[in-house]
């Protein structure tokens, strides 16, 4: 026995050695580990929303298809804007890959309730001409009513865009419902949903482009054009558009992929993930004052029992361990548990939004791991200090 | 039996019952020991002595003597100012802090006043963590444990923890800790200072007993009577040795001492 003597702990004797001191103390180290897990859990519950809810978003864009593509009017070289041609929806179409092309034209109207409002109380929107399969390729469809139709697209009849019902206060169709436009009166048939594609369509009234023409003398340009191709080969009819949408002048023409800005915009960072991570960081700090202090308290009043185990053939190593020990164990205890309540929250949160439940790496790991440093931190001094004690100092009763 | 005591000027003629060929076990040579501070304590004068193994030794003395400074220095758990000591021949002085650390983990067992049991841990436990920093392993440890308490007389306990045994009990719980794992020598401090008289008495019986097994026991006491039973004495007086007296016929049976339990049970009633 003697010969095989070790001076190292085995690993379970350490983990049973540092565990006496929180067993025994068992609601003392229960609360001071308390702030180390409310730190975690702040820390993992923000990191893991914030991503729950990117992966929401990026469910929702894949939802709506990143097979979209607007043409829209550029400016020319002098600055003014540049109109396209007519005939840019029929080339665009043309397109092997090309599944749809839909587009809206900005007639420069405007729309009021009614005769009584004075003309200065611009509310915003914008009237525009629109083909008539607009809604499918934004990705979008009726609230209520109908859209524009082969029939209604030479009349005087109106779809409103979702941000514009709200704005001119008509949530419901009825016979008669009207509206405004350029001192003409425009029958409402139907309200769109939220187009999260392409926004500017929430914004306006849409009316048939005979209609424009015929009520409105709009010349019947299109100054925007919706793309769908096929999503394999986004990227070719990209580069094709502005050239075939006008030949002339590929230079004024703008391109571009709302999808690729929607998941620019799930992937930006909130301002507030930082302020909370910051708050999970005062936490932590302020548990992990009250680990030190936990251990500051635990070897003044263990004083006997470090000179017991020191008697008992103990080296300061093995003090110093012991106690570095307990203030890691107790650290990472709160850890795990704050690793538990965040990846909960985080579940709670994101079953409710119907999103995926995602708690990434760096929050669980980073979360235990700060905890497990922080206790290393806290430790470090009341075990040197427990290991400095004398063994008579440490056995003798005052 | 005061008619068989007779005074061993000699220092380390002490016999053993088991009549071993005496090998010196722990030296001490002119160790001194003086605590620093404002006023300096000159805790130990130059003490002189030798330890052999299988001797049961009682160190008498009042309080403040020293008796718990000398038991410190025979412990290797402070070092003397002065002199030297040996511990199965290798000089105290000359060892790190590491090695003393060894040594005591393998060849010292300590036994204190107040018992520092664990509250929590059951007695087999306890005992057990005697050997916690010898390098046996757990399972080795906690059967090593229970053969100790059978010594004692604690094999039924085994389960109990401290606060649900009597004072007498937890010494003798404290008591077979340190005779875990068989060490050279047993140094207990004031063993009986915190029992009434017939708890102390089986302690002291159990000590005899022990030492008649064969370990090396060396007990500090302020209790002359009981001290007076042991084979030998030795008594410390203001820091120095002033008399070390080694009593015959230490293998009658003393029937005060003969170890009954269950006169220290009685004390829980
Ligand atoms: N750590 C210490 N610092 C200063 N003085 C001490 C210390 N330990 C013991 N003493 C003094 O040394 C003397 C001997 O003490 P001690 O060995 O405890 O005596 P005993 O155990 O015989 O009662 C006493 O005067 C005591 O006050
Ligand atoms: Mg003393």
């Amino acid at each position: 026995m003697r010969n095989a003597f070790s001076h190292r702990l085995r690993p379970s004797d350490v983990a049973r050695v540092a565990s006496v001191g929180l067993r025994n103390r068992r609601m003392r180290a229960a609360l001071s580990a308390l702030g180390i897990s409310i730190g975690v859990a702040a820390m993992v519950a923000v990191l893991g929303l914030s991503a729950s809810s990117q992966a929401g978003l990026l469910a929702e864009i894949d939802r709506l298809g990143t097979n979209l593509l607007t043409v829209s009017k550029g400016t020319t070289v002098t600055g003014e804007t540049a109109e396209l041609p007519k005939q840019a929806p029929g080339m665009i179409s043309r397109i092997d890959a090309v599944t749809a092309v839909e587009s809206t034209g900005a007639t420069g109207a405007k729309v009021y309730r009614n005769p009584f409002i004075p003309a200065v109380n611009s509310n915003g929107l914008t009237v525009k001409a629109t083909s008539l399969n607009l809604p499918a390729s934004v990705s979008t469809s009726l609230e209520r009513g109908q859209f524009l139709n082969k029939a209604t697209e030479s009349r005087p009849v109106a779809v409103l865009g979702a941000t514009a019902a709200r704005r001119l206060g008509i949530d419901r169709i009825f016979t008669g419902q009207r509206i405004l436009v350029s001192g003409q009166w425009f029958y409402v048939v139907g309200i769109l949903k939220p187009a999260a594609l392409a926004p500017e369509v929430d914004d306006s009234v849409l009316i048939g482009y005979p209609a424009a023409e015929k009520y409105l003398r709009y010349n019947g340009n299109p100054s925007t054009i919706y793309v769908r191709s096929d999503t394999e080969k986004v990227n070719d009819v990209h580069a094709m558009l502005a050239a075939t949408a006008n030949p002339e002048g590929p230079s004024q023409v703008t391109v571009s992929r709302p999808s690729a800005a929607l998941v620019a915009r799930a992937a930006a960072k909130s301002a507030l993930n930082g302020l909370f991570l910051g708050l999970g960081a005062v936490a932590l700090l302020v548990g992990g004052i009250g680990v030190a202090n936990t251990m500051v308290i635990s070897v003044l009043e263990r004083r006997s029992e470090i000179g017991l185990r020191r008697a008992l053939g103990a080296t300061k190593q093995h003090v110093r361990t012991q106690f570095l020990a307990e203030a890691v164990l107790l650290s990472s205890l709160g850890g795990v548990v704050g690793v538990l309540l965040g990846a909960l929250a985080t579940a709670i949160y994101a079953t409710v939004k119907d999103w995926e439940i995602v708690v990434p790496t760096l929050a669980w790991a980073g979360g235990l791991g700060a905890a497990i440093a922080i206790g290393a931190v806290a430790g470090l001094l009341p075990a040197i200090r427990a290991a400095r004690m004398a063994p008579t100092e440490a056995l003798r009763t005052v | 039996m005061s008619d068989n005591v007779q005074v061993a000027d000699v220092v380390g003629i002490g016999e053993s019952a088991h009549a071993r060929a005496p090998e010196p076990l722990l030296q001490l040579q002119d160790v001194r020991k003086v605590y620093p501070g404002v006023t300096p304590v000159i805790a130990l004068r130059g003490v002189d002595f030798t330890i052999h193994r299988g001797e049961l030794v009682a160190i008498v003395g009042p309080s403040g003597s020293g008796k718990s400074t000398l038991l410190h220095m025979m412990g290797t758990l402070d070092r003397p100012t002065e002199g030297s000591v040996r511990l199965v021949g290798s000089d105290v002085a000359k060892m790190s802090d590491r090695e003393l650390a060894k040594l005591r983990a393998t060849r010292i067992g300590f036994v204190f006043q107040q018992f520092f049991l664990s509250e929590y841990e059951t007695a087999l436990e306890n005992v057990a963590d005697g050997l916690l920093y010898s390098g046996v392993n757990r399972r080795t440890r906690r059967a090593l444990a229970a053969e100790a308490l059978d010594k004692v007389g604690l094999a039924h306990r085994m389960d109990h923890r401290p606060p649900q045994l009597s004072g007498g009990e937890r010494q003798r719980v404290a008591i077979a800790r340190a005779l875990n794992g068989n060490p050279d020598i047993v140094l207990a401090d004031e063993p009986t200072g915190n029992l009434d008289s017939n708890a102390a008495a089986t302690i002291f019986a159990l000590l005899k007993k022990l030492h008649r097994e064969g370990a090396t026991i060396i007990v500090i006491t302020h209790d002359r009577g009981l001290a007076a039973r042991l084979p030998r004495r030795i008594d410390v007086l203001d820091g120095r040795i002033v008399a070390d007296v080694t009593q015959g016929a230490t293998g009658t049976v003393d029937p005060e001492l003969t170890v009954d339990w269950a006169r220290d049970t009685k004390e829980q009633a």
